[in-house]
């Protein structure tokens, strides 16, 4: 039986946090761009990521286990103790050249396991579900806003997720197949918005202005709600963040990641699932070219799925999962927690994998390290009571 | 000219007006949308439904396509040769097959959607049953629900609406979409007959799939704050093993077909006692004895009439028909009208129909793609022959057909549909709309028997257009067009 210290004295390489009382100030960066990608549904944290060392995980898993790495199927190893899910291979490449990063056994303060809550809890910010008028990231901008130095967002979804909402105007895109409406028609709408409707003639402007920049996609087979991949929405991504004038700061949601029966292990529904996360990472770090640089891409999701495989090899709703934070701009090649175990007596209520770092300490470091967000903003608006949890330190370079 | 209080009924609580509904709903509106409840009971159709033939047909075609394969397989060769062998076609025909299998079934049942709600001269219980669809919502998005949820909308919906929310929700939750949608079919129990021989003879072990148990009790009856913890949700599990479906089953319970489970009514609801968890549970501080099937029946019978259930569907349906933030007294009455009569969700109707604060304030909700698309060809008063291009919209507007994409089903608050890309899809429509119909239709005259009276902006700007045509495509554009 390893016991947590035990466990952190064979995984050497497992980075211990060392959150600091005071933060550096950070320098903000015009030129930094920031992709948050929403995973819907519960990505299971302990396929993603598996803990192959922990010597509860195969047992814990056993027919959806992943096997040590070098074996057939077998998961990319990370430090020795944690690998990457086998279909994560660009992942791992860009983990390699420490562009990516891993939080493991993390989660919003949320704890009650339902997929609504606590997506709401992810996007608001807050503490319990529906404890925050808005969501985190357009509160953020707005703190900026106030500090002089404004920045545009935009939501890649036929409408604007619930952690872009707020005070602060937010565009979105998604793709057409639609016949474009002829010029004088558009005119004359706007104009009718503008007298009738201002907040519609606003909202009208903004989607006229980014789809401009990502231009005519009618030709291109896009559905990203559907669709295993998100390499077609990371590509409109990537090419607003790169347009010189445009959005700094994008949202993306991929949902689908709900495995309550038979996800498979090495191969089946997940692993295509991941395949198509890893397929629109490498996308979007290909088509930013010399952007990439200045990318930090935080990929997240509402909770984890339950240790333990379930009656109908799936997992069912858990608690803490994991995070990746990737792009150039990243100080990666880490897996960073404190990692809980995955002993009987250290799961959370005897079935999940037990949340060791708040999510938001992972939201505070990227938002003061690359965007200078103050630390009174970070503690008291944009995550409303907040000061205990200490923004983690040194993700980015 | 439209009434105010008419559009209201019409738009609001109704799925668009039509040009003759001034006459239609005259000076009554209360009276016209209780006399459409009164027709609205059904009785459920008898006789094998359709759903049970459809599920038979893609288990069959299923079959195919595992043999198909296992034939590939075989075929495939040593792994260091690289290239591989000319495929004899017949797995790509049988994979074929199925999708067009599943989207025929699926293209057909939106379009029978659409087409009724275009018709609907019962708009009211026709909102009625998008709504409680949504409430109950699968989502097509995975296999094979696009063949099944227009059939689960027609067999398991909508007889209930306007009856006892147990009876709606009994239909709900036994038909076999909404087991298959939330993993029920396989879930068994850790001590049943069935999982003691799997583990004994196989080495393998089965037991409890907690995901329907849960969003019973979250999304279909308490709601997320109504008072039930995770013990709750896993004995409410073991409450529903055995809560599956007739035939042989799929994945994860062929080992329990084979070893001789009852096979039941083939695509239909079916207990396998085998598979169910012997005992007595405890769900909510109650007791409930064991007794098989009953069980879940008894659990669902107590939620149901569960005081957190009367306020959360009193919550959904006021955010529904008056504001995304209800009135809290409105929300109060219509549970405290729920509990009084047992579940009737005619009397709930009834009263939100009377409700003062129903006809307060004209336009208060944003509508969806769905609603603004089917009002859209109500106000036109054709009746297409061609339905796909709606659910072409509605998939490029973000809602298409029966595909929420969880189990939550559509949000209902305007934050979810105003966005910018969405407005433009709108506009989009509008345009389309507006060159198909050309100059068969007066814009400005047509505006006041749909929306009765609207804004001088949008008068002038109807009147200012270049041709019929592009009237009517700011007809559809306008501030009152997008909002119910």
């Amino acid at each position: 039986m390893t016991t947590r210290r035990s466990l952190l004295a064979t995984g050497a390489t497992l980075t211990l946090l060392a959150p600091f009382a005071r933060l550096a100030a950070a320098a903000p960066n015009p030129d930094a761009r920031l992709l948050l990608i929403i995973l819907r549904g519960a990505l299971d944290g302990l396929a993603a990521v598996p803990p192959y060392a922990d010597p509860a995980y195969t047992k814990l898993r056993g027919p959806i286990a992943l096997s040590k790495p070098g074996s057939e199927g077998g998961v990319l190893d990370l430090d020795g103790t944690f690998g990457l899910h086998p279909a994560l291979t660009n992942l791992h490449a860009m983990y390699r050249a420490r562009e990516a990063l891993v939080l493991h056994a993390t989660a919003t303060p949320y704890r009650d396991r339902s997929h609504f809550d606590a997506q709401n809890v992810l996007e608001a910010g807050s503490v319990a579900p529906s404890g925050a008028n808005g969501g985190w990231l357009n509160r953020a901008l707005s703190a900026l806003d106030d500090a002089g130095d404004a920045r545009e967002a935009v939501a890649l979804a036929d409408s604007v997720p619930l952690v872009l909402r707020g005070e602060l105007a937010v565009s979105s895109w998604a793709p057409s197949r639609l016949p474009v409406p002829g010029d004088d028609l558009l005119v004359r709408v706007r104009q009718l918005y503008w007298a009738a409707d201002p907040a519609l003639a606003q909202t009208l402007y903004d989607a006229l202005e980014v789809r401009a920049i990502v231009g005519d996609t009618s030709e291109q087979r896009m559905d990203g709600r559907a669709g295993l991949s998100i390499a077609p929405l990371a590509s409109a991504a990537a090419r607003i963040l790169a347009s010189p004038d445009g959005p700094r700061i994008a949202v993306l949601d991929a949902g689908g990641w709900d495995t309550h029966a038979n996800q498979g292990g090495a191969q089946g529904p997940l692993a295509q699932r991941l395949r198509g996360l890893d397929d629109g990472l490498e996308m979007l770090k290909r088509e930013l070219g010399a952007h990439w640089r200045e990318t930090t891409v935080l990929v997240v999701t509402e909770f984890g799925r339950a240790a333990a495989v379930n009656g109908t090899r799936g997992t069912d709703h858990g608690t803490a999962g994991c995070a990746f934070l990737v792009g150039g701009a990243v100080a990666g090649g880490r897996v960073l927690g404190d990692w809980p175990g995955l002993a009987a007596r250290d799961l959370y209520e005897g079935r999940d994998l037990r949340a060791t770092t708040d999510l938001r300490a992972l939201f505070k470091a990227v938002l003061h390290e690359r965007f200078g967000v103050g630390e009174a903003a970070l503690a008291r608006t944009v995550f409303p009571a907040s000061d205990a949890v200490e923004p983690l330190e040194g993700l980015t370079a | 000219m439209l009434r105010k209080d008419a559009a209201i009924a019409a738009n609001r609580f109704g799925l668009g007006a039509r040009p003759g509904d001034a006459a239609i709903i005259g000076s009554d509106p209360q009276g016209w949308l209780a006399a459409q409840l009164e027709t609205a009971r059904l009785a459920p159709a008898t006789g094998q439904p359709e759903s049970a033939r459809v599920l038979a047909e893609v288990r069959e075609l299923r079959v195919a396509r595992q043999a198909a394969a296992q034939i590939r397989a075989n075929l495939r060769p040593p792994p260091e040769q690289e290239t591989p062998p000319t495929a004899p076609g017949i797995d790509q025909q049988a994979i074929r097959e199925f999708g067009a299998f599943i989207r025929e079934h699926y293209v057909e049942q939106t379009a029978e959607r659409h087409r009724l709600a275009i018709a609907a001269d019962r708009p009211f219980v026709e909102r009625l049953v998008h709504f409680w669809g949504n409430h109950f919502a699968v989502s097509v998005d995975k296999q094979p629900l696009a063949a099944l949820a227009g059939l689960y909308e027609q067999e398991a919906i909508r007889p209930h609406v306007a009856g006892n929310f147990y009876d709606l929700l009994l239909a709900a939750v036994r038909h076999p979409a909404m087991i298959l949608y939330l993993d029920n079919q396989a879930s068994m129990g850790p001590s049943s007959t069935a999982a003691t021989f799997v583990r004994r003879n196989r080495g393998r072990e089965l037991g409890l799939n907690e995901n329907l148990a849960r969003e019973i009790l979250e999304l279909h009856t308490l709601g997320v704050d109504g008072g039930y913890t995770q013990t709750d949700v896993t004995e409410f599990a073991k409450v529903l093993t055995g809560w599956s479906i007739g035939g042989a089953l799929g994945e994860g319970g062929r080992a329990v077909a084979r070893f001789g489970g009852d096979a039941g009514n083939p695509g239909q609801f079916h207990f396998r006692t085998l598979m169910h968890e012997p005992g007595d549970k405890t769900v909510l501080g109650k007791r409930y004895r064991e007794h098989g099937a009953d069980e879940g029946e008894d659990v669902l019978r107590t939620v149901a009439l569960h005081p957190s259930t009367a306020r959360h569907l009193a919550t959904k349906l006021a955010r529904h028909f008056v504001a995304d933030d209800p009135p809290a007294k409105l929300v109060e009455h219509l549970a405290d009208v729920y509990l009084r009569n047992d579940g009737e969700l005619g009397k709930v109707y009834r009263a939100l129909i009377e409700a003062e604060e129903s006809w307060r304030e004209p336009l208060a909700k944003f509508k969806t793609p769905h609603d603004f698309a089917i009002s859209a060809y109500r106000s036109l008063d054709v009746a297409p022959d061609d339905l796909r291009p709606i659910t072409a919209f509605l998939t490029q507007a973000g809602q298409r057909p029966y595909a929420p994409g969880s189990p939550a089903g559509w949000p209902d608050t305007a934050a979810n549909w105003n966005g910018g890309d969405a407005l433009l899809k709108r506009i989009e429509f509008a345009a389309a709309a507006g060159r198909r119909i050309g100059d068969r239709i007066d814009p400005l005259a047509r505006a006041g028997e749909v929306l009765g009276e609207i804004s001088e902006h949008t008068t002038m700007s109807i009147r200012d257009a270049a041709n019929r045509g592009q009237g009517f495509a700011l007809l559809l554009a306008s501030p009152e067009f997008l909002r119910r």
